[in-house]
């Protein structure tokens, strides 16, 4: 049976879920401007521009491949991520920011984790789908982890913990989506913080930077000129800013250095100083209406690999949200996660974009057999 | 194709995506009550902390007033400094950077660990003063340590500059820092800790005018602790500058005539008070207390047994001596018992058993003649006629034994014995015997310069008798005047009737003293056409058995005293002199004759509108204090055109060019200003 197939026009393209990616970009290009304006990083909103111009085209150009044609490219991807990631101990790796994270080729600094979070999405979507939403066996669920383990291992060793993080909601929402019983889930957490427990108490797979981090959040106070420092001058910051906020480039916290790296991951630290209660909820009603917006298009997809992809988009950008605006606030641990579509860096917005543009390949689709 | 293995159809169930949809709107949910918490509830709080933060006071201290003589001429000046203080609240270890500190600026780390510790209780946001002074290579020091050590803080301040030598030291005074004691009272509530405070003389009794208020710069700084821009002054409120009634040339040559002879000078104006000269010997540099004091140059200050740090011409009490037959003579003659009591000296009298010795046997001795003989014999019988009861009433009358009032700190009253303070000390009665001691100011009696001068000239001026000031009332603020009448207690102003024909009698007496005659005690001290009146004294250091104990030494030789006025009628100026254990009372009288003929030179020279001598040849620069600056601000003096130049890390002043208000310190001698000093050289031992 040769399905019929629909001429594809941009008439199906979601032009709503791009105006709001635009605004929300725009509002990442003003804070980007706000936070660096005064520092000897000033001008970095034109290089996000850029890399958000990039990431429109790319954009652009993944809606108009087969998003099934990608899951068949999937394995190679794979393949080539894990070789990318083990290519950072060679000596094409790059050192910065406390971590072994980059790939060096000619002028162009490349972060393997990132593109390998896009695989890894493409491929558990893949896994289930074929798997055709049966009840999972352990044997299922243990493939799964294998597939997402392998990178996640790497990825930790950089040492990325943040990167690391983001690829476990990627298995979780393909383990829930894709069939997983109540009774296995509940077997999983018990195991995971059972895990937690076991790895935190070793003592040596995390370095203690990494433990400090994960404790601090709960008490500021304890340590304010050490590890809490970070995360009380992000409550500073966010609580100064009040209802109204402090205007563009009047954040006391953000214009003189006492927020860290306050355009990437500490961020929307500083939109909420300088734009208050009112702008941060405003943020989070976009953030609200572009995953919503996403959920429908995974419902509306044609079949279930396209719903399984989007849904691991959203799992992601939700669990980058939650982590990022939850370190802003105190709720969580610092653990270095850039806030999509907000946080300044080219490797994350490209990311962002190539995965959305994924999203509206399946859209496009919709109506495609 | 993956495609085609694709099950048209399945799809995830739509419970599931409702999940995954509540769960999202859940943790916005969370996230929007998060940011309620801290944005709405905690805003109040983490602005406050936002605040503090960033924003930093940086005091700017106020110039500190300048004293000026009473012809406007500069005494005391202020010279810019560099200190270093450390700034808390950095986000800092500072604890653990003291050591480097310590290192760089040349501190002794016990010390300056010791110097944080006490500011511990003191807020936060204030910066602790670590070093003053500070040189060239520690501020390069600082400035290149600025990140490591973001906590250390320079400040340009004012310091004061007073003149060398110990010119009038003790009237000005000195300033420091304020003490822990001076915190502790009420009187210094305004002061914090590391205030520069007046605490002697005129910089302690007008330290409040003088200090001025010290502003503050509100900065806001980064994290690092650089200034990213200033959000509000307040400026500075200088302080007020004083004009003192000294009289530099006066001065000079009271200091100059002094020498260095232990002992003190009053010169005042007898019709109202003002302080033309004030000195006390041995002297001391202010400028030493200028920056802090070394703890050894201060232990030797307090252990020295000549009291440098005390204001002899206030604070020295010690029996007047002859001088008190001043008050004798009013009280006889007030009395109507000195004019009529003629008495023949044979040596002396002692009709109680105990025989008073005189110096001479000066034959027939009455009112007119007892003053120049000094006659013992005479005051015995006057006091013994007068009764220690009446004595004492006129004494205490005019101002023995209770302090003038003078505006310095530390006046002491003296001593006025009487029948009721001998019995309420030593609980046993007068014996008639004793007022003959007192007669001629021995015994238990004592006075200090600044009394003397007040109580002689105001009976030489007919009974107004005034108040000692340094600083003219009028120049003051009202409040400020009235506060300081009650802070300093004293007979003050008050007029005592006195029959002209009595104190014209003593004022001729005390004219004859300075005028060559035989018996008289200063004859040799007259000077040529100048009306010059005194009385001079002498007085015993200490009893006869303690000076059997000590036998020897410098010590056994008396006090001698002169106090002289010019001219003998409604006198213009009175000078008193207190030369220690300078043995014979015309030393003294010797002193005081060249203030007073200083002073009448001057008005002479004023009168006829001369122009004091030029000295023939340029002065060298004068070294006006030893002032550590930077060499570089030769240059930077060389480019305004101030001829105020910097020599080795010392200040100097340019005599021959420096256009602006004469420094004391480049005051022509008194032999270039053209005085007329005796012919004959005065060479007091």
């Amino acid at each position: 049976m040769t399905p019929v197939r629909r001429f594809l026009t941009f008439r199906d393209f979601d032009w709503g879920l791009l105006g709001l990616l635009l605004l929300m970009s725009t509002v990442s290009l003003l804070e980007v401007h706000s936070t660096t304006v005064h520092t000897r990083f000033a001008n970095f909103e034109s290089k996000q521009l850029f890399w958000i111009g990039a990431g429109v085209l790319i954009m652009l150009i993944f809606s108009k491949i087969d998003y099934h044609r990608l899951l068949d490219w999937a394995p190679w991807a794979y393949g080539f991520g894990l070789l990318a990631l083990a290519a950072i101990y060679t000596p094409l790796g790059h050192n910065a920011l406390g971590g072994r994270r980059w790939i060096k080729l000619g002028p162009i600094l490349f972060q393997p984790s990132e593109l390998v979070k896009l695989v890894l999405m493409l491929m558990v979507a893949r896994y289930f789908a074929n798997l055709g939403g049966r009840n999972l066996t352990w044997r299922d669920i243990f493939k799964a982890f294998a597939l997402v383990g392998v990178p996640m291992l790497l990825v930790l060793k950089q040492p990325d913990m943040g990167t690391m993080l983001t690829y476990s909601p990627i298995l979780i929402a393909g383990l829930f989506l894709g069939g997983i019983s109540l009774r296995q889930g509940a077997i999983l957490v018990t195991c995971g913080l059972a895990l937690i427990v076991g790895v935190w108490s070793s003592g040596k797979l995390l370095k203690p930077y990494q433990k400090a981090r994960l404790t601090s959040f709960i008490n500021p106070d304890e340590d304010p000129k050490g590890k809490g420092y970070q995360v009380k001058q992000s409550l500073i910051a966010v609580g100064s800013g009040g209802i109204w906020g402090k205007g563009t480039e009047k954040g006391t916290q953000t214009q003189g250095y006492f927020l860290p790296i306050p355009y990437t991951d500490f961020i929307f630290a500083a939109f909420s100083e300088e734009h208050g209660f009112v702008g941060a909820i405003f943020v989070l009603l976009l953030y609200f209406f572009i995953l919503m917006r996403l959920i429908q298009n995974a419902q509306t997809a044609a079949d279930l690999p396209g719903s399984l992809i989007i849904m691991g988009i959203v799992a992601v950008l939700t669990f980058q949200i939650a982590v990022n605006v939850g370190m802003v606030i105190g709720f969580m641990p610092v653990t270095g996660i850039p806030l999509p579509l907000m946080s300044y860096g080219g490797s994350s917005v490209l990311f962002t974009f190539l995965a959305l543009g994924v999203a509206m390949n399946v859209r496009m689709r919709r109506f495609v057999n | 194709m993956y495609s085609d293995k694709a099950v048209r159809g399945e799809k995830i169930s739509g419970i599931k995506l409702a999940v995954v949809q509540y769960g999202i709107l859940i943790m916005m949910l969370a996230l929007a009550a998060g940011l309620w918490r801290l944005q709405v509830l905690g805003a109040a709080n983490f602005k406050l902390l936002a605040e503090q933060n960033r924003i930093r006071k940086v005091p700017m201290l106020a110039p500190r007033g300048k004293l000026f003589d009473r012809e406007n001429r500069l005494i005391v000046d202020n010279y810019p400094s560099v200190s270093c203080f450390l700034v808390r609240e950095q986000g800092h270890n500072v604890d653990a950077d003291l050591p480097m500190i310590a290192h760089g600026l040349n501190l002794d780390l016990d010390q300056l660990r010791a110097t944080i510790k006490h500011y511990k209780a003191a807020p936060g946001y204030q910066p602790i003063p670590i070093k003053d002074e500070i040189t060239p290579d520690e501020q390069a020091f600082i400035e290149a340590h600025r990140n490591e050590l973001p906590e250390l803080e320079t400040i340009d301040q004012e310091r004061r500059l007073y003149p060398r030598d110990g010119f009038a030291a003790h009237l000005i005074g000195y300033v420091g820092e304020v003490s822990e004691d001076m915190l502790n009272d009420p009187r210094y509530a305004a002061y914090e800790p590391g205030d520069v405070v007046g605490k002697a003389g005129v910089e302690q009794t007008y330290d409040q005018l003088l200090r001025g208020q010290d502003g503050s710069r509100d900065v806001i700084v980064d994290s690092h602790g650089r200034e990213v821009g200033i959000l509000g002054t307040q400026h500075s409120i200088p302080g007020q500058d004083l004009r003192l009634t000294i009289d530099n040339d006066l001065q000079r040559a009271a200091e100059l005539a002094l020498g260095d002879r232990n002992g003190a000078i009053v010169a005042m104006d007898p019709r109202n008070g003002e302080i033309l000269a004030m000195v006390s010997r041995p002297s001391f540099d202010p400028n030493a207390f200028a920056v802090k004091i070394d703890r050894s140059e201060w232990n030797k200050l307090i252990t020295d047994p000549d009291h440098p740090l005390m204001n002899k011409a206030i604070q020295a009490q010690l029996a007047p001596g002859s001088t008190f037959k001043i008050l004798m003579s009013v009280a006889g003659l007030q009395e109507g018992i000195a004019q009529n009591l003629k008495v023949v000296c044979n040596g002396g009298w002692g009709p109680y058993g105990f025989f008073h010795h005189c110096d001479e046997h000066h034959g027939p001795v009455d009112i007119h003649n007892a003053i120049p003989y000094s006659c013992d014999t005479y005051y015995y019988q006057l006091g013994d006629k007068l009764g220690i009861d009446r004595i004492a009433q006129y004494a205490k009358e005019f101002g023995y034994g209770q302090k003038t009032g003078i505006d310095l700190p530390g006046e002491q009253a003296g001593l006025m014995p009487s029948a009721q303070w001998l019995m309420k000390t030593y609980h046993h009665r007068w014996y008639p015997d004793e007022t003959l001691d007192v007669s001629i100011g021995q015994g238990a009696v004592e006075a200090t310069p600044i009394q003397l001068a007040r109580i002689i000239a105001g009976i030489a001026s007919g009974g107004h008798m005034v108040r000692p000031h340094s600083v003219f009332p009028d120049e003051l603020p009202d409040d400020f005047r009235r506060a300081l009448e009650d802070t300093y207690p004293g007979t003050g102003k008050v007029d005592i009737p006195i029959d002209p024909e009595n104190w014209q009698i003593i004022t001729d007496g005390m004219a004859q003293v300075t005028q060559p005659g035989q018996y008289h005690t200063a004859g040799g001290e007259h000077l040529e056409g100048i009306d010059f009146a005194g009385k001079t004294g002498t007085a015993q250091v200490m009893s006869h058995q303690a000076l059997d104990k000590t036998a020897k030494g410098k010590v056994t030789r008396p006090n001698v005293w002169f106090v002289g006025i010019t001219p003998r009628r409604n006198p213009e100026v009175v000078v008193a002199v207190l030369y220690q254990n300078g043995d014979k009372s015309w030393f003294s009288a010797r002193i005081g004759a060249r203030v007073i003929s200083a002073y009448v030179e001057k008005q002479r020279r004023l009168a006829h509108n001369l122009q004091p001598l030029k000295a023939a040849t340029p002065a060298a620069p004068v070294e006006v204090g030893a002032v550590w600056t930077r060499p570089e601000d030769t240059a930077q003096y060389a480019a305004t055109g101030q001829t105020a130049r910097i020599h080795a890390g010392r200040f100097f002043i340019d005599p021959a060019k420096d256009a602006g208000p004469e420094h004391s310190a480049t005051l022509p001698a008194v032999s270039q200003i053209g005085l007329a000093l005796p012919a004959r050289r005065i060479d007091v031992p």
